[in-house]
């Protein structure tokens, strides 16, 4: 039982261990690494099964105690994150199987993707601050060399830009960290939660809250600090930034709402009021972003901006309701953004570009990744009944629950532009005749096709999923949202009190 | 030309004694894993600098992927031992034996880990010192 909670970051290490051993066999580090990914799958699982029949759990590595030892902390917010990551590892393997070229493959590939796997895992599964600035690390490394993998000239263009910006918000994560153990004295953050308040430093901790604000802000991707993300996301291969958009971002969204739920909830009428503000700002400026884009995942990029506004709105409106619809919307978008950078690889596996221009014609010789386009496309929107209509609806009922007019009116209008921009997608890309000159498509294209479309179609049945039987992830989400807002079990769950 | 290759023939044990010593001294004295991997690194960095990176490699005779899974691969165990004897992962457990010559020895996971720690080390070093000497 002990193990559970380690597993989710054990299994990517030994997967990454024995394919660093296996580095000369391509053909053993693939199935070596998709049996890694289907082992944290099951695991991720069983381990949300663990907390939502017995509550929340932890561990304290070394059996230290707690505040001093590292915990290990699975609430129902950081299960469910384990197991959509989990999904998304799953699904991206397989699709990696079919897409990675060999180069990048006898490289270590296989080993980063896996470190990158441990990486999210353990920054959702820890309790504690330095060991969170740990796990960042982890990933951050892992994605830099992922990025920069390959060495083409775009890609190490896009990899500077997102370097940089990247150190940038560690420095500030890393000062935030130092300046609040100054402060309390502590940073396992259930004992954070208990002396903060004890402190009367109001003032110091909600500046100390703001660099935190600003780092994760960074790293999620939020206005005015998104500019790395579409500088980058489109360079590196498909498979490398499907799951860079299903997953990088949403650890920044995680650490912002563990933190402004846990530990800074001491002034939210402004610093909650300030998240409200940042996140209609959000999904304004990403979706006008979107509408200027004509290349295929820059046009995706700009709505994982966006969308990033939505998840933080319900951590603005600070309620029980509003974090459920967060909870929801990261879930439904961490699975139908990937989806969609997938399928953006497998339309230029057949019309042999990312630019709208110089693609069409699609819909025609492929009904079937129309198809499978048009799932997670209006899902995205927020067409009923898939995902999205869910999780937008239940943030905008949130919100004009609360009188928050002005946010909700924003995310409807936002919810629109966003079907503008999905149907120019699909006008460009599938319906319009193919422009003159197109690559034509050769035989081995087709055949290694149907592995592309393998993983889109599982996630696209996980939208549908999600929409139709919205009811348990409901209920999910509004139980951990209820953990969020009441951290008494945690407190209990961490300091054994 | 003749001193150096002289010279760095004789400073190769030498070294890796000295970065065993460290490892062993590791914890209840400065040293360790980490700064004992580092100094593992460095007579082959050196023979790659006096000869040549691929020379380095044959004297190394294994890759520095290896290494580094070695030890992250020993590190990853060394918790287990813990779990085994029922106490979460990461738990130290320790030994006390008298042996001849050598004394009162410690023997614990930790040891493990840090024997761990410094096979990643000596990995990660050469591969960047041999892969920035191959550059050329």
């Amino acid at each position: 039982m002990k193990l559970l909670l380690v597993f989710p970051l054990l299994i990517p290490l030994s997967t990454a261990i024995l394919c660093m051993l296996t580095w000369y066999n391509r053909s053993l580090q693939r199935s070596l690494a998709l049996l890694g990914s289907g082992a944290l799958l099951v695991t991720a699982i069983r381990l949300l099964t663990r907390v939502t029949v017995h509550g929340i759990q932890a561990v304290q590595m070394g059996a230290w105690p707690a505040p001093q030892g590292i915990t290990l902390v699975a609430d129902l917010f950081s299960s469910v994150m384990v197991l959509v990551s989990a999904v998304i590892g799953f699904a991206v393997m397989l699709y990696s199987l079919a897409h990675m070229d060999s180069g990048r493959e006898s490289h270590g590939y296989y080993p980063l993707f896996n470190f990158l796997m441990m990486g999210v895992c353990g920054s959702f599964m820890t309790g504690d601050l330095f060991n969170m600035y740990v796990w960042f690390e982890v990933l951050l490394t892992s994605s830099f060399v992922l990025i920069a993998l390959g060495g083409e000239r775009a890609q190490v263009e896009g990899a500077i830009k997102y370097v940089t910006l990247n150190l940038i918000s560690s420095a500030l994560f890393l000062a935030g960290v130092g300046i609040l153990y100054g402060l309390a004295g502590t940073l396992n953050m259930a004992d954070l939660a208990v002396k903060i308040p004890q402190l009367g430093k109001t003032h110091l901790v909600t500046a100390c809250a703001l660099v935190f604000l600003v780092a994760f802000g960074i790293k999620a991707a939020v206005f005015p600090l998104f500019f790395w993300l579409p500088a980058s996301y489109h360079t590196p291969p498909v498979a490398v930034s499907a799951i860079f958009a299903g997953l990088l971002t949403k650890v920044g969204v995680y650490a912002l709402i563990r933190v402004f739920t846990l530990i800074f909830v001491g002034e939210t009428s402004f610093t909650h009021s300030l998240i409200l503000v940042v996140s209609a700002l959000t999904m304004v400026t990403g979706v006008l972003g979107a509408v200027a884009q004509n290349e295929f995942r820059r046009i995706l990029s700009f709505h994982i901006i966006s969308q990033i506004g939505y998840m933080i709105m319900g951590l603005g409106l600070y309620t029980v309701a509003g974090l459920a619809g967060s909870i929801f919307y990261i879930v439904h978008h961490i699975i139908v953004k990937t989806n969609l950078f997938l399928v953006s690889g497998a339309v230029e596996r057949c019309g042999g570009s990312f630019e709208l221009k110089k693609l069409g014609g699609i819909y025609l010789k492929f009904p079937l990744l129309a198809a499978l386009f048009l799932i997670p496309a209006l899902s995205l929107a927020g067409m009923p009944p898939l995902s999205g209509f869910f999780a937008k609806l239940s943030l905008i009922q949130e919100g004009l629950v609360l009188k928050e007019y002005l946010v909700s009116g924003v995310a409807l209008v936002v919810g629109f532009l966003t079907l503008f921009s999905m149907m120019k997608i699909w006008h460009e890309v599938f319906w319009k005749d193919a422009p003159v000159g197109a690559a034509p498509l050769t035989a081995r294209r087709q055949e290694s096709l149907a592995g592309l479309l393998f993983p889109v179609a599982l996630l696209a049945l996980l939208t549908v999923y999600l929409g139709v039987g919205a009811e348990g992830l409901f209920w999910l989400s509004q139980r951990a949202a209820q953990q969020l807002m009441h951290p008494s079990e945690y407190l209990a769950a961490v300091l054994k009190r | 030309m003749l001193i150096v290759r002289t010279v760095e023939r004789w400073l190769r044990p030498i070294l890796l004694l000295v970065s065993v010593y460290l490892l062993s001294g590791g914890h209840q004295s400065p040293g360790g894993g980490f700064v004992g991997g580092l100094v593992a690194a460095v007579p082959f960095a050196l023979h790659a600098l006096v000869y040549n990176a691929p020379s380095a490699r044959r004297l190394l005779r294994t890759d520095p992927h290896f290494l580094m899974a070695l030890g992250l691969f020993c590190a990853m165990w060394s918790g287990f031992t813990g779990v085994f004897l029922g106490a979460p992962y990461l738990t130290g457990k320790w030994v006390e034996w008298e042996l001849p010559l050598l004394g009162h020895v410690d023997m614990g996971t930790p040891v493990i880990f840090d024997i761990g720690v410094y096979f990643a080390v000596m990995g990660v070093t050469l591969m960047i010192i041999l892969s920035l000497a191959e550059e050329e």
